[in-house]
């Protein structure tokens, strides 16, 4: 990841999203927090970025790291507890460029996956609260980092760009882990579409609830962001409409028939 | 444990995926769901050359604890690493929605999950970890009603996503030979090379991410010999106490605070990251 630039997306969607709201204070330099509309409704955006001063060593090109992590589920759960006694519960929205989780010693050391679960958690726990939760995916959405910044929306939203990309790992670890050569990896994910890092494969799968196509993902025109906030909106009311605060409308795809008929056969013998 | 104990206990790390869900409900009890001979197996293996197992690894067991319905869902950690593929993720999810579902219908199931994983199962990737956010939601729901409890026995341990789930769950147990955490240690050395972390460094790992070090430190809440007893007595004692005041991964401030006092510019000690969180993380 040291080798690439750092993205600027993240902050880039988020500025525009929000038409440059002030970010909340108190939040390091790698988590962003901007109030903002998302329509007429209210919604609070979140998007973690890089940040090459981090004290963290390894959580300096947009990584999730510890405090990353702990601090997007302080982000969450102030809305959370700000809309308690409210009826309409504000919308969420997740913007998604993230490297990766952070790997190095310290993380392992001080539980950054007991960090990771604390964001999820905030972001599950928004959803069943009953605050619309959108990820919508901007840039890369790798592994640990999406699993704790996004997954847990009630919609996926994606560009369809070719730095847009969704995986568990990065190909040379992958390879490595699978004892495989990146050769061989890069074949099997031509075929295998769960196994592509492209967009287009994921979108396959069935999780996103809409992909995008933008003119230019990293300066967003002003016809991108119209389509992107018409797509959020469009969203919310498709959340609001539904009755289940669940992640079942993820399950409809072709290449999700196992994850279904696993899902029905349990039905069937539960009692 | 002295040398008679040591004989006449039933290890609990030796026993198979099965064999510990059985010795965890209560006798006579068990009966698996969507067993091998159903053959629902993974999809995506068979085209990659890879040899399918018939229950995907994954066992998912009906029966009572203390009496109550409960369901075990054990990671078979035998069959490609107790990786999370579409199916054997699936049958977790699954489970743990319908057991919400009893809740919301008046049923008090509970759930173990028998956590012997290295995470995402790399030949099914992208499906693999949206399973594991679907498990996430599945134990954050599942939690409101009951207590759900992770175990991580070894001698895989528990990583990647599914490590993040087992931060999730109301209560965690570990043995002396169970690791927990994020990144797997050749995969941290891949990314970030040999001087931040040697995968061969065997004391060095489990120094920071064996559960004895994770219990000193309140990121697991019992520490259990490898007993099958005593396995089965904890898991009923932390069922008796009942949902927790909060949760670990709902201990924000408190984890914020303990961050606070970390000096990142120095590499973290296994002492260090004791006398820091072992304070707590009461907010």
């Amino acid at each position: 990841m040291s080798t690439q630039e750092l993205s600027k997306r993240g902050a880039v969607w988020l500025d525009a999203l929000t038409y440059s709201a002030p970010l909340q204070p108190g939040y390091p330099p790698s988590v962003r927090v901007a109030d903002a509309r998302l329509g007429e409704h209210r919604a609070r955006f979140i998007a973690v970025v890089p940040d090459p001063d981090n004290p963290f060593p390894r959580a300096r090109g947009g990584e999730v790291g510890l405090v990353e992590a702990w601090e997007l589920a302080r982000a969450v759960r102030e809305v959370i507890a700000a809309d308690k006694e409210r009826d309409e519960k504000r919308a969420i929205v997740a913007v998604i460029d993230v490297a990766s989780q952070a790997y190095g010693r310290r993380e392992e050391a001080y539980g950054i996956h007991q960090a990771l679960a604390g964001a999820a958690d905030a972001y599950a726990s928004a959803r069943l609260a009953g605050h619309p939760v959108i990820g919508l995916i901007v840039g890369r959405a790798m592994s640990g980092a999406f699993l704790a910044h996004g997954y847990q929306a009630n919609r996926l939203i994606a560009l369809a760009d070719s730095q847009v990309m969704v995986h568990a790992m990065g190909k040379e670890s992958a390879a490595r882990v699978t004892l495989r050569s990146v050769a061989d990896l890069e074949a099997f994910t031509a075929r295998v579409p769960p196994m592509a890092y492209d967009i287009d494969n994921y979108a396959s799968l069935g999780l996103l609830w809409k992909l995008l196509s933008v003119s230019d993902a990293d300066a967003p025109t002003r016809a991108d962001q119209t389509a992107v906030e018409t797509s959020l909106q469009a969203a919310f009311d498709d959340i609001r409409r539904d009755p289940s605060r669940g992640l079942e409308s993820r399950l409809g795809s072709e290449h999700r028939t196992a994850s279904a008929t696993v899902r029905r056969k349990l039905r069937e013998q539960w009692h | 444990m002295d040398t008679r104990q040591l004989l006449e206990r039933q290890s609990f790390i030796e026993l198979d995926a099965r064999s510990r869900a059985k010795r965890l409900l209560d006798k006579g009890t068990f009966s698996e769901l969507l067993d091998p001979f159903q053959r629902v197996t993974s999809p995506w293996l068979m085209r990659q050359g890879i040899v399918t197992q018939a229950d995907d690894g994954m066992v998912v067991a009906r029966g009572t604890i203390d009496g109550e319905p409960a369901v075990v869902l054990g990671i078979d950690g035998g069959f490609q690493g107790g990786s999370m593929g579409e199916v054997s993720a699936a049958k977790i999810a699954g489970s743990l929605e319908l057991a919400a579902e009893d809740n919301r219908n008046g049923i008090p199931t509970r759930a173990v999950i028998l956590f012997e994983t290295g995470g995402v199962r790399l030949q099914e990737a992208n499906l693999g970890l949206a399973a594991i956010a679907e498990i996430h939601a599945g134990i954050v729901d599942l939690r409101r009603y009951q207590p759900v409890i992770g175990i991580t026995a070894g001698p895989i341990g528990c990583y990647g996503g599914m490590s993040i789930a087992a931060g999730l769950c109301s209560y965690l147990i570990g043995t002396r030979e169970a690791r927990l955490g994020l990144n797997g240690p050749a995969v941290i050395e891949q990314e970030a090379g040999i001087a931040e972390f040697d995968s061969r460094d065997r004391p060095m790992i489990w120094s920071f991410t064996g559960c004895e070090q994770r219990h000193r430190t309140g990121l697991v809440d019992d520490y259990v010999a490898d007993d099958a007893d005593a396995m089965r007595a904890a898991v009923i004692d932390l069922f008796r106490a009942g949902r927790p005041e909060a949760c670990r991964s709902e201990r924000v401030a408190g984890f914020l605070a303990r961050l606070s006092e970390v000096d990142p510019g120095v590499q973290a000690t296994p002492e260090q990251v004791a006398a820091i969180y072992g304070k707590g993380f009461q907010s």
